[in-house]
């Protein structure tokens, strides 16, 4: 039986792992040049950190999953540095690229560990060299030891946000600002549900109080107005305060991110369904507690099939594994799966909990203003989807996202809308006076991401 | 858009060039690391005139980081290891 594993982060070692005890070989593939994923990356070769200034209070997780990944690469068919571009259900195939060098690999069953990037709402500014996503600040100073800025300001919403405002205070960065658009109380209302998360939560404290306790300025229930700048870059952040009154504050670079989203390309282009889960406010593709799909041999596990976070990618890649393995006819013991069950469903209550503690604030992605640039790919402002969506255009109304892209460019450039879709679609919304499940979502198009055209033509 | 240096900061010294000008970096620097923490300021200008870019990512994601080097044709600069002697063009 062939199989093959997407992603070596959280969910895809686990997944491998339990496929290897099981006496299979799969193929495994990561694009990135060593596995560890988003959460656990490994700095390059070169670059020397020990795990406890690296990962933190997470270091011991990420130790045991780096043991577990290198007993693994010599007993499966390890493919780093390798991206999947394509994956065709009816043929059970593959595409990948190895250093400009094509490939096919022939699955019977195909677990995909894909993970999640950050969910943006667009600034005005927020296009300039400085401002980056929370998650590429934290992978600067994880992988490279380098701050964004010298001084710099966290936006946005989510535990990522407090997180790596703590990261870099702690490293040594100036931390200018923490703004949340989240209100204090909205937090607070959350408290009773985000006590199921034990140690995560107590983290997650730790973490706001610490930043409070060194004076670092800190603002809630903010909208963010500008990420101001001139040639040389960003030269400060200005936002108006939950009264009405506006501020601003000077630093050099600023990271942001309103949660995360899945990174779902694969699962699109294997044909599963999505459906919109209204507490994440994303769209993530269907499968069952244990990670199965609508479409036989496609399994779904961690953050690429809905956002859960490190500890819950662990039980599904494992979770979704032992699905693969039970539908091919191997034994699986209860004894393995009710604890693992059990323990994706009370993670599940405090992911909902968490979500309500720091909603996507979708009024801010519906206000944004006409002349901000939406899609930094396509330089596309927010006008002009406005303009597209009316009925009176020229050709004719955008009633959703897919004819909103044909009409604009929205989400056509080369992050395939990854970065401004969320947004893009709460813009159409607002437009056109409807929910955000009616605008539906861009659909995913091979190659999932731009590969040297000679290699996109040359099928394997 | 100027990177600092944290931590792990006296690696040995590489060093290669962006459309010509010399760039100090260190072995294990991504492209991108090498460049804006070099003073490059920015990688590319947008297609589209709205100025300057210079990554957003950090994760192979976003495509906003593209350059070009010598011998490698277009890269993510976040997603590619600076090496000595690259000469890199920007995107
Ligand atoms: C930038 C960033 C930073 C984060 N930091 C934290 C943190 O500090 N703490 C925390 O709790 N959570 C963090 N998260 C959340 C994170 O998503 C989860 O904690 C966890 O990493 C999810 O594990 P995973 O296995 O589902 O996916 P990931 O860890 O994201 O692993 C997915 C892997 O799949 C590979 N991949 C994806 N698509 C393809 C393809 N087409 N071809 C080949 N390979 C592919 C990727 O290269 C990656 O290695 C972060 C997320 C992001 C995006
Ligand atoms: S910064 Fe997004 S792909 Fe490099």
């Amino acid at each position: 039986m062939k199989v093959a594993v997407v992603g070596a982060g959280p969910a895809g070692v686990r997944a491998v792992e339990r496929l290897v005890a099981a006496g299979l070989s799969p193929v495994w593939i990561d694009e990135a040049p060593d596995g560890g994923g988003r959460i656990y990356q490994r700095p390059p070769p070169g670059v020397n950190r020990d795990a406890r200034t690296l990962y933190g209070f997470e270091a011991r997780r990420a130790t045991a999953l780096h043991t577990a990944l290198d007993a693994l690469k010599p007993r499966s068919d390890w493919r780093p540095e390798t991206l999947v571009w394509h994956i065709r259900p009816e043929a059970r195939q593959l595409h990948t690229l190895h250093r400009g060098r094509q490939a096919g690999v022939d699955y019977d069953a195909a677990i995909l560990c894909t993970g999640a990037m950050d969910r943006v709402i667009p600034v005005p500014g927020w296009t300039r060299p400085g401002v980056t996503t929370l998650g590429a600040a934290q992978i600067a100073l994880k992988t490279q030891g380098c701050g964004i800025g010298g001084r710099v300001v966290f936006l946005g919403t989510g535990p990522l946000l407090w997180l790596v405002a703590y990261q870099y205070a702690k490293a040594g960065a100036e931390v200018a600002a923490v703004l949340d658009t989240t209100p204090f109380a909205t937090k607070a209302r959350a408290t009773p549900g985000l006590l199921r998360g034990g140690a995560t939560f107590v983290k997650g404290l730790y973490y706001i109080a610490w930043l409070r306790r060194r004076g670092i300025r800190i603002a809630e229930g903010i909208a963010p107005l500008a990420i101001e700048g001139d040639a040389g870059g960003v030269t400060g952040v200005a936002w108006r305060d939950a009264s009405g009154r506006e501020h601003r504050v000077a630093c050099d670079a600023a990271g942001m991110g309103w949660g995360l989203k899945p990174e779902a390309q694969l699962a699109d282009l294997a044909r599963v369904p999505f459906r919109h889960d209204p507490l994440q406010a994303n769209w993530v593709p269907e499968r069952d507690a244990a990670g199965r799909t609508p479409v036989r041999g496609i399994y779904l596990a961690g953050d690429g099939a809905g956002i859960g976070g490190a500890e819950v990618a662990e039980i599904a890649g494992a979770r979704a594994a032992l699905a693969l393995l039970e539908d091919a006819g191997h034994r699986v013991d209860p004894i393995e799966t009710v604890p693992l069950d059990r323990k994706l469903a009370a993670q599940a209550r405090f992911r909902a909990a968490l979500e309500r503690a720091f909603p996507f604030p979708s009024h801010l992605a519906r206000g944004i203003a006409d002349d901000t640039i939406l899609c930094r790919c396509e330089g596309l402002r927010t006008g002009e989807l406005r303009a597209a969506a009316r009925a009176e255009a020229a050709t004719g109304p955008a009633p959703e996202m897919n004819r909103a892209k044909a009409f604009t460019r929205v989400g056509m450039g080369r992050c395939q809308g990854r970065v401004c879709g969320v947004a893009a679609a709460e813009v159409l919304a607002a437009e056109l006076g409807c929910d955000v499940t009616a605008i539906g979502r861009l659909r995913g198009q091979p190659p999932v991401k731009p590969i040297p055209i000679p290699a996109a033509g040359d099928a394997p | 858009m100027k990177l600092t240096r944290l931590r792990d900061a006296s690696r040995p010294r590489i060093s290669l060039t962006l459309d010509g000008t010399p760039i100090e970096a260190q072995q294990g620097d991504t492209l991108l690391t090498a460049l804006l923490a070099g003073g490059a300021g920015h990688l590319r200008e947008s297609e589209f005139g709205d100025g300057p870019r210079a990554g957003f990512c950090l994760m192979g994601a976003c495509q906003d980081c593209w350059v070009v080097v010598e011998g490698m044709g277009r890269v993510r600069a976040c997603a590619t290891l600076a090496g000595q002697g690259m000469k890199v063009r920007r995107g």
